[in-house]
């Protein structure tokens, strides 16, 4: 039994690692594609064809494609990811603090939506087709179906403008204090709970009303237990695999957000440096940065891939 | 409207509501303009003509001018184009090439279904807007590469979804009995399997429709879709998001022109005839 859990398990992580490769071989042939050779383009003015030949030779430019792929790819495995072309700085310097203040917001905004994510939607599940149920539909779809860079403004223009209760764009390096530090993370993390709740509210409302039409729950309600017993006794144990899946997987529609969101708030995240990155050219930021994100990705997948195995024993065998 | 919405459910033999018929409206409105668009605009669209720049929507200026003093209705009108225009073709390609790949692998099977089904599902792991962001930084952005990158983005969903439906048609008994007669892989595609999975494909395209909307605005708010001095809608509000600390209308309607559509069309979509939307007939 914990035998075929732990196969499987270690399925999942062979896709994954494997998804990585694949990945990673398409973001390297992606920059391959790049017209014009990177050493002309890097020394500007001075590309004398000495030079050129210099420093393509430094760069290990004269290698194949696919030595340099292979010798990139050992570097990242050991956490090694080589040089900015624009500043000549180790990436993993960049990086680092970058990092950190993206995992800050992407975790605040964790522990603010799934909460009420949660709640909402076993709610709106609850009292399916009333009122409070359409209008939380309602707004989910709508926020499902508007890009993430509006929710962003009319939050601004509801927090900023209106009520003056925050500065609309925040343009902070350093957090002073904690009144500071909360001013800052206030707009980014409204708006992502925003984008991120509305799928999970949706998930997780499917995942219970979907548990409430089994036959189980038919016989609770034909036994004469109450609405609310029904949904807390017998259909929420039911969904809990599905809505850890939803939540896992909403948390994976971050990625998306956050990179909008820490462009257009100017928050400085890892995202915001790939941005910016892709401004000035600078490719092995941007392969590192990439690669960063669908790691980040490929794991929150997999964790709702064996959620819902270890929820569902059907999925078991 | 009533009358309206009873005789076309009458002579379709489809029952349709009001709300699906309403959305269908917005979204025909906005064809209509991408077409349109030049003729209608009322000031030149890459003019400056107001001396104010963030003017407030007046009787010259119906949605206020932009960050340069240019007419803001005149450039949504354009802007419908490039939004309706590429994401349109995006779609049609990635649903042409998914669903005809998926068909043909429901019926072939076999070797080519696995390698195909698994390569895809790999790229499917690809988040869409980091895929956009490695392929514009590397290749530049312009309007046939953004096609291209948005249809190879969404063909792997589409691939999907119709090679689940036509694998379940491809069990049934008609499907059989074609096989028995001895028709061959293109007339079962193309008489047995499309008629029969062709509502949920159409559904699916919508579907696909508005989540490239989504991403190609996404990308030119973050200055790596469409260039100036051409603007899409998500252009326009990256043009203008400047102006949003004062609300000035150049960074709020073009963001009402995105919204209009992608909810017109999931909505259209939930409102549709049973009859076509659902999977099983």
């Amino acid at each position: 039994m914990n035998n075929i859990i732990f196969k499987l398990i270690a399925q999942r992580l062979g896709v994954m690692i494997i998804s990585l490769v694949i990945v990673s071989f398409a973001v390297f042939a992606a920059t391959q594609l790049l017209p014009g050779d990177v050493a002309e383009i890097l020394l500007g003015q001075a590309a004398t064809p000495e030079a050129v030949a210099a420093l393509r030779e430094a760069m290990g430019l004269n290698q194949s494609a696919l030595v340099r792929y292979f010798q990139w790819l050992a570097g990242l495995a050991q956490g090694d990811f080589g040089l900015s072309y624009v500043t000549n700085e180790p990436i993993v310097d960049l990086i680092a603090g970058r990092l950190q203040n993206t995992l800050r917001l992407a975790g605040i905004t964790a522990l603010f939506s799934v909460p009420l994510a949660l709640s909402l939607g076993i709610l709106a599940a609850l009292y399916q087709d009333t009122r409070f149920d359409r209008i939380v539909s309602g707004i989910t779809v709508t926020v499902i179906s508007v890009p993430e860079f509006m929710v962003a403004t009319i939050a601004v223009l509801i927090f900023a403008v209106h009520l003056k209760w925050l500065p609309a764009l925040s343009y902070a390096n350093e957090i002073t204090s904690l009144g500071h530090m909360l001013k800052i993370f206030a707009m980014p993390v409204i708006t992502l709970t925003f984008v991120i709740s509305a799928q999970m509210i949706r998930m997780s409302r499917a995942a219970v009303i979907e548990t409430l039409n089994t036959p189980y729950c038919e016989m609770a309600l034909l036994k004469g237990a109450s609405r609310i017993r029904t949904v807390m006794v017998h259909a929420l144990p039911n969904a809990l695999g599905p809505i850890a899946n939803a939540v896992a997987l909403s948390v994976s529609y971050l990625l998306g957000g956050v990179i909008i969101v820490e462009t257009i708030f100017n928050y400085p995240g890892i995202a915001k440096l790939m941005v910016d990155a892709v401004a000035t050219r600078d490719l092995p930021l941007i392969q590192s940065c990439v690669m960063i994100f669908c790691f980040g990705y490929l794991i929150l997948i997999m964790l709702a891939d064996i959620i819902s195995i270890l929820a569902n024993p059907r999925l078991r065998t | 409207m009533t009358g309206l919405t009873t005789t076309i459910a009458r002579k379709s033999g489809y029952h349709i509501n009001l709300m699906g018929l309403c959305s269908a409206a917005v979204i025909l409105f906005w064809a209509i303009i991408a077409l349109i668009a030049p003729m209608i605009t009322p000031y030149p669209v890459g003019e400056i003509v107001d001396w104010d720049y963030f003017g407030p929507s007046s009787s010259a200026f119906w949605l206020g001018s932009d960050y340069l003093g240019r007419d803001v209705f005149s450039r949504i009108l354009m802007g419908a184009r490039f939004t309706v225009g590429i994401s349109l073709v995006a779609v049609t390609l990635a649903c042409f090439i998914g669903v005809t790949l998926g068909m043909i692998a429901a019926v072939i099977g076999g070797v080519f279904d696995q390698v195909l089904s698994r390569f895809l599902d790999a790229f499917n792991s690809i988040p869409s807007k980091l895929f956009g962001l490695v392929v514009v930084a590397a290749v530049g952005s312009s309007i046939p590469v953004l096609i291209l990158t948005l249809t190879a983005i969404y063909a792997p969903g589409s691939y999907r979804f119709a090679r689940a439906l036509a694998v379940n048609i491809n069990t049934m008994d008609f499907v059989t009995v074609a096989r028995a007669r001895g028709e061959g892989a293109i007339y079962l595609i193309w008489e047995e399997i499309l008629p029969n999975i062709l509502g949920p494909v159409l559904a699916d395209f919508g579907l696909r429709f508005v989540f490239i909307v989504l991403l190609l605005s996404g990308l030119s708010f973050l200055g790596l879709g469409v260039l100036p001095p051409n603007a899409d809608w998500g252009a326009l509000v990256k043009e203008n998001i400047s102006g949003l600390p004062f609300a000035a209308p150049a960074v709020i309607y073009p963001s009402i022109a995105i919204a209009s559509l992608t909810i017109s069309v999931n909505m259209m979509i939930d409102n549709l005839p049973k009859k076509i939307r659902d999977r099983e007939n």
